[in-house]
């Protein structure tokens, strides 16, 4: 890494006369004075946020009732479920549900996942009480039109077919069956093409039932309204919501990381291009070495053009179109993985670049100069990543739902100047090693 | 000054519009250039794309390692796109910060480097893109309409460009392009956010005002003859999912006939949002939703219209569903076609168009990227006031002019059909 001379570089570069500028105050990102928490009775969250300076509003948020719960052999089922809700409810039929929303530009979507069902939506900020009306209607009293059901998984049946064909899709399958044996992370939250076929309407509402109510529900307002009157809004739709029965959503367990190098390849035929997964299992986001993680990642597969990773295989080894690392820290032990798209005959090649790397990565600190970067890239990016709507309300979802505290953001630039090279070493120690990981290639032959 | 867009034009031809907004402490900063695929012969298709990987392979003052992490320490994103009609690079950064992308967007314009050996190098990474492209039966599918569509005009090959081309173009290919095309004459420049219109004038002055034009731009000449009759092409791929697209010839954005071509595609595929940066809502209220996917011929449906400087393409695009096949989904398809010339379309059906337009609108200045991103584009094609009186126009079309329209594109200009019909159909 020709770092001095970067730096030295870019410094000078710096000094010509920058056009003068307001610098930038983290006390202007939101935090508790100016996101308004309240719990309802019920058990409900709900967490808003005004923003004035577009006509418009997102909502965000998740009710407690997914994948985890569903054995293998039912495997789609919270997906399909969450994908029916809006095909049908006590006061609107699937035509009457979707001429309302699109009529007024807007957009509302139910999503299943392994830790919950997530819900997202978007309107003129007139339209907010409809926005709910609507979730409210979904969530709370759908009827599983039959004819839509069957609809509905023709519709995913085909996706999956298309999902077999797609080699980013195959590799990304593959790896979670490589590297989650016996955990529910092995198993696609889309399902299989038998599960789907033989899932039954009577499952979907056994699974609502059972799984939806408001006991941990979380759902944020961001946009031009009025805090109180949002606040009413939700309780007005979702206040005597009630399910005495509903059963508390299990942890993910832990996943051992593989004891050596796991490989399995995939073939489909036609293609040009192969598609690679490299990881392990790594921090949930709550561990106390998330960030270390996070930063270190940074320096291994994004910073810059995709980190150290991107620089070996895209720049210098020209194979490539991506290639890039990712930590997902998300409720459970999420994967650290390496993705590269590249021509099939360069697959092995690609792979011992990146296990140098990763030897490189778990046997020597990062430099100085990769850590000040990394450090200050993670706090100064805040401001973009808070600029829309959707961005605030995402962010709000995560210091809810990893229990990080309201203030979090505006303690994140201490935490992230608190890492050190010794630290990001550690972490990149406890989870990767250039021979223990499993590997899924997804290509021709 | 309309709209709070602010316009100038530097004296080396250099277009610059500014916007503030102080909603949040961040800035954007844009600088297009008036070239795409759609100013490549034959030959050098994917050049203009290849110049803008380039154009991350550094300058004297910002060699390429020094400037991905110049942006990214400062906690910015930076990007470029090529289409047909534009080549794009863009920073958005904390306010205080911007100064950096004006500096490197001025130095990359004229200094860029072009190092054999990063030539050498990214060629391998485009060929790898496209690689990655022909994956996808979506891309293989528009490949094939666009060659079929356009005999005449350079919108017939992808913007990633053929093979054949990306094995043999040259260094100096390569660098002529960019001398030929990147300049402040052929260039607008962009900026919407955290700043005062004075000062980031002033300093926009000092970073281009002294680059010197380059010659003028050659145009294309090649427009396309009007076609005479259907055409018809299947594409033979490896999978088991079917695609049926219909493509017709369409209006320009600076065509008053455009606008009704928006309603009537609001219409029978929902709202687009024309937008590189997503928005939009689902479309499961429109006709052809109705006609094709709840009555489970088709997984999705959708409608793709862009806003370009020549007549381009509208498209309308099914995922045939298992069990169904590409003949029944097309005879639902041309069945809606036939409704659309047939009867005018309702004043609900209108108004629904313009509302969705309107919230699209609203999303659309969310972000000052958007906004950003939006004045750049609107000024390729005509100028920024395009987008500023999109709604007055839009809400000014009638289920006349739609029908006028449906006649003129959808009627005579019916173009052609392609599938990529399911692997167990034509092997053995």
């Amino acid at each position: 890494m020709p770092t001095t001379k970067t730096k030295s570089r870019t410094t000078r570069a710096r000094r010509s006369k920058p056009a003068p500028q307001p610098a930038i105050d983290y006390k202007s990102l939101p935090g508790p004075d100016d996101i308004t928490r309240r719990v309802l009775p019920n058990g409900i969250v709900v967490l808003v946020r005004e923003n004035h300076t577009s006509p418009s509003v997102v909502i965000d948020g998740a009710v407690k009732a997914g994948a985890l719960l569903v054995p293998r052999d039912k495997a789609g089922l919270a997906n399909f479920t969450a994908g029916a809700l809006m095909r049908g409810t006590e006061n609107r039929a699937f035509g009457e549900i979707y001429e309302a929303i699109e009529s007024v530009g807007a957009s509302l979507s139910i999503h299943g996942g392994n830790h919950g069902t997530g819900f997202g939506g978007k309107s003129l900020a007139e339209d907010l009480g409809l926005l709910l009306e609507l979730l409210a209607d979904a969530l709370r009293r759908p009827t599983f039109p039959a004819e839509h059901v069957e609809k509905l998984r023709g519709e995913i049946l085909t996706g999956l077919n298309i999902r077999a064909h797609d080699t980013g899709s195959m590799a990304s399958l593959t790896f979670a069956e490589l590297t989650y044996p016996d955990h529910p992370y092995a198993v696609s939250t889309s399902g299989y093409i038998e599960t789907v076929s033989a899932l039954k309407r009577d499952d979907l509402v056994a699974f609502h039932r059972k799984h939806f109510g408001p006991r941990g529900m979380l759902i944020i307002i961001v946009g031009a309204f009025k805090t109180e009157e949002a606040i009413a809004l939700v309780e007005k739709y979702f206040g005597d919501w009630q399910n005495p029965d509903q059963p508390d959503l299990p942890d993910a367990p832990a996943a051992p990381g593989p004891a050596s190098i796991v490989e399995k390849r995939v073939t489909i035929p036609g293609k040009t291009q192969s598609d690679l997964i490299l990881g392990v299992p790594g921090p949930r986001r709550a561990d106390p070495d998330f960030l270390d993680a996070r930063l270190g990642n940074g320096v291994l597969g994004v910073f810059g053009m995709m980190g150290r990773i991107g620089d070996a295989v895209r720049e210098k080894g020209g194979m490539a179109y991506y290639a890039f690392s990712s930590v997902d820290g998300g409720h459970g032990p999420g994967p650290w993985r390496v993705v590269a798209g590249v021509n099939p005959k360069n697959v092995e090649r690609a792979v011992e670049l990146i296990r140098k790397e990763i030897r490189r990565f778990v046997t020597q600190k990062i430099t100085p100069a990769e850590l000040a970067d990394n450090q200050s890239q993670l706090i100064g990016r805040l401001p973009l990543q808070l600029e829309t709507n959707e961005g605030v309300a995402g962010m709000i979802a995560s210091l809810e739902e990893f229990n990080l505290g309201l203030d979090y953001l505006r303690r994140y630039p201490g935490l992230i100047r608190a890492i050190t090279r010794e630290s990001v070493l550690a972490a990149a120690r406890k989870y990767l090693d250039p021979d223990k990981f499993t590997l899924a290639i997804a290509g021709p032959e | 000054m309309k709209n709070n867009v602010y316009k100038a034009r530097l004296k080396n031809g250099l277009t610059v519009l500014l916007k503030e907004v102080h909603a949040a402490p961040v800035t954007t900063w844009w600088v297009w250039y008036r070239v795409g695929s759609r100013n490549e012969a034959t030959g050098h298709t994917g050049i203009s794309h290849w110049v803008e990987h380039m154009m991350f392979k550094g300058t004297r003052r910002f060699p390429a390692d020094v400037l991905d992490k110049a942006v990214a320490r400062d906690g910015g994103v930076w990007n470029a796109m090529t289409w047909i009609d534009w080549t794009t690079y863009f920073e958005t950064m904390p306010a205080d910060k911007i100064d950096l992308g004006l500096r490197l967007e001025a130095d990359r314009m004229i200094r860029s480097l072009f190092p054999p050996k990063e030539v050498a190098s990214e060629r391998t990474v485009i060929i790898s893109e496209r690689q990655g492209h022909e994956n996808s039966p979506p891309f293989l599918l528009s490949e094939k309409v666009h060659a079929v569509a356009f005999h005449v005009h350079p919108y017939r090959h992808e913007v990633i460009g053929d093979q054949a081309d990306l094995e043999t173009m040259t260094r100096d290919d390569l660098h002529g392009h960019y001398r030929g095309y990147y300049a402040p004459n052929n260039a607008i420049a962009v900026a919407v956010g955290d700043f005062k219109t004075r000062e980031m004038l002033a300093r926009i002055k000092e970073l281009y005002g002294d680059l010197r034009p380059g010659p003028s731009v050659p145009p294309v000449t090649r427009a396309e003859p009007e076609q005479k009759g259907e055409r018809r092409v299947v594409v033979e791929g490896d999978g088991q999912t079917a695609y049926v697209q219909f493509a017709y010839h369409a209006p320009r954005a600076t065509d008053p006939d455009f606008y009704p071509m928006v309603a009537l595609d609001s219409i029978l595929a929902g709202a687009s949002s024309f937008n590189a940066f997503g928005g939009g809502t689902t479309n499961k209220s429109s006709r052809l939703y109705k006609a094709l996917v709840e009555t489970e011929l088709a997984a999705s449906v959708g409608g793709g219209l862009s806003p370009t400087i020549d007549p381009y393409l509208y498209t309308l695009t099914a995922t045939v569903r298992a069990g169904h096949t590409v003949q029944e989904v097309e005879n639902a398809l041309d069945a809606q076609i036939e409704r659309a010339l047939a009867e005018p379309v309702s004043g609900e059906e209108l108004a629904k168009a313009l509302k969705q337009a309107k919230a699209m609108f609203a999303y659309s200045s969310e972000s000052v990227t958007n906004q950003g991103f939006w004045l750049g584009f609107t000024e390729i094609f005509d100028t920024h006031e395009w987008f500023e009186n999109y709604l007055d126009r839009l809400s000014a079309v009638t289920a006349d002019d739609v029908q006028r329209i449906a006649t003129k594109s959808l009627g005579v200009l019916r173009v052609f059909l392609v599938q990529l019909e399911p692997y167990a159909n034509n092997k053995d």
